[in-house]
C-alpha cells in the first residue's frame, strides 16, 4: 500500500533527471503552512544532494480550508506554460503569507506572464492538470501535506533535511 | 435480546463478504441516518476516535477534499465516531465538511462494537474504513494504528474493485 502512481514521468514538474538514482516527489499545497515549513528543507536537500536527486512537485491543494491554494497551483501552471513553473512555486512558497488574488497578479507579472494567460488561468484552463495531480495523490496514499515520496514509497518521518537525507542515503 | 444478538456479532469479527449490520444514528440534532436508506450504492463508513484531534481532522479533512474521488463510483462516505451531534455540526461547519457524520453516542459506541472497531481502554471508535458494496456487502476492512491517517488509496482500490452492481434486478 502506498506506493506513488503513476511514478513520475515525463508529464511531471521535475528539477533533475527522471532517472537520477533518487527521485523525491512533493504532493504540495502552496497555502499549507507545513508544505512552507517543509520549502527550505526540500531546498537544502537539493542542494546537498546535487545531480544525484531528482525533485518532483505534484499539486495538492486542500480547497476546503485554503481557499488561495487552488489559484496559486493554477498560476504554477499558468508559468509552466513558458518554462517558469519553479520560479512560481518559489515565489509562492517565499510569499505564502500574501496570495490574494492581487498578490498573485503582482507575481505572475513579475514573472513577465501576459495578461490573456492569467486570465485562462482563472478561468480553469489548468483545472484538469491539477486534478490529475489531486487524483493520483488520493490513489497514491497521500495523508496529509505535504505528502512525500522517496523512490516511489511514502516517506512518514519528518520533513526535515536531515532526516530526509538519511532516507535517501540509506 | 438485542445487546445480545450485538455482542455475538462483535464476538465473531466482521469480515469481508459478510453483511453489514444495519444500524441508525442521527446525523444532526434533528436528522438521522440508517445504513439501509444507503443501499443500492457502495458505502465508505469511516470510525474515527474523535472531532478535532489532529490525525482525525486530517484524515475526515483529506475524504473532505477527495469526495470527487468516491463520487466516481457512487460511493456515499460516512464517518462514525463517539462524539455528539452539536460536537459534528460545530466540526462540520468549523471544516466545511460535505459528508454526515453520525453520532455513535448513546448508548455509546454501540455501532462502533457492533462492527467489532470500539477501542474500549480509552473509549472511542478505533480509526478503521470498511467498504460496503450496493447490497450491503462487506467489501474490505483495514484498521490503522490511531496515531496513522490510512489515506484514501485503500478505499479508491476497494471501490475500483467492487463488481459493477446490476442496474435493476428483475
Amino acid at each position: 500500500m502506498s506506493r506513488l502512481t503513476p511514478p513520475a514521468g515525463a508529464d511531471d514538474h521535475a528539477q533533475g533527471a527522471l532517472d537520477s538514482p533518487l527521485v523525491l516527489v512533493e504532493y504540495g499545497d502552496f497555502e499549507c503552512l507545513y508544505c512552507g515549513l517543509a520549502y527550505p528543507e526540500l531546498k537544502a536537500v537539493q542542494r546537498a544532494m546535487g545531480d544525484e536527486l531528482c525533485f518532483v512537485f505534484r499539486h495538492f491543494p486542500l480547497r476546503e480550508v485554503h481557499p488561495h491554494a487552488e489559484r496559486a497551483a493554477e498560476l504554477s501552471e499558468a508559468a509552466a506554460t513558458v518554462g517558469r513553473f519553479w520560479d512560481m512555486h518559489d515565489t509562492l512558497y517565499e510569499n505564502q503569507t500574501a496570495l490574494s488574488d492581487r498578490d498573485l497578479v503582482e507575481y505572475a507579472q513579475r514573472l513577465d506572464l501576459d495578461e490573456d494567460l492569467i486570465d485562462s488561468a482563472r478561468l480553469g484552463r489548468f483545472a484538469a492538470r491539477i486534478q490529475r495531480d489531486v487524483s493520483s495523490g488520493a490513489r497514491s496514499g497521500v495523508n496529509s501535506t505535504p505528502c512525500l515520496f522517496l523512490n516511489g514509497t511514502r516517506y512518514d518521518g519528518p520533513v526535515i533535511a536531515a532526516s530526509l537525507m538519511r532516507s535517501l542515503r540509506s | 435480546m438485542r445487546s445480545e444478538t450485538r455482542i455475538s456479532v462483535a464476538v465473531a469479527g466482521l469480515g469481508v463478504g459478510q453483511a453489514a449490520p444495519d444500524f441508525t444514528l442521527q446525523a444532526t440534532p434533528d436528522q438521522s441516518i440508517a445504513l439501509s436508506e444507503l443501499r443500492g450504492r457502495p458505502v465508505v463508513l469511516v470510525f474515527y476516535p474523535a472531532d478535532w484531534s489532529p490525525v482525525c481532522g486530517d484524515q475526515i479533512g483529506l475524504y473532505n477534499e477527495l469526495l470527487g474521488e468516491f463520487v466516481q463510483f457512487g460511493a456515499q462516505i460516512v464517518g462514525i465516531s463517539v462524539d455528539g451531534v452539536w460536537c459534528h455540526a460545530a466540526f462540520v461547519r468549523d471544516r466545511k465538511l460535505h459528508f454526515p457524520l453520525l453520532a455513535d453516542f448513546e448508548p455509546k459506541g454501540a455501532v462502533a462494537r457492533l462492527y467489532d472497531v470500539y477501542e474500549t481502554r480509552s473509549g472511542v471508535c478505533e480509526r478503521a474504513l470498511f467498504v460496503i458494496d450496493a447490497q450491503g456487502i462487506i467489501r474490505w476492512r483495514h484498521v490503522s494504528p490511531i496515531g496513522i491517517n490510512p489515506g484514501a488509496d485503500g478505499i479508491l482500490q476497494a471501490l475500483e474493485s467492487l463488481p459493477k452492481a446490476p442496474m435493476a434486478e428483475a
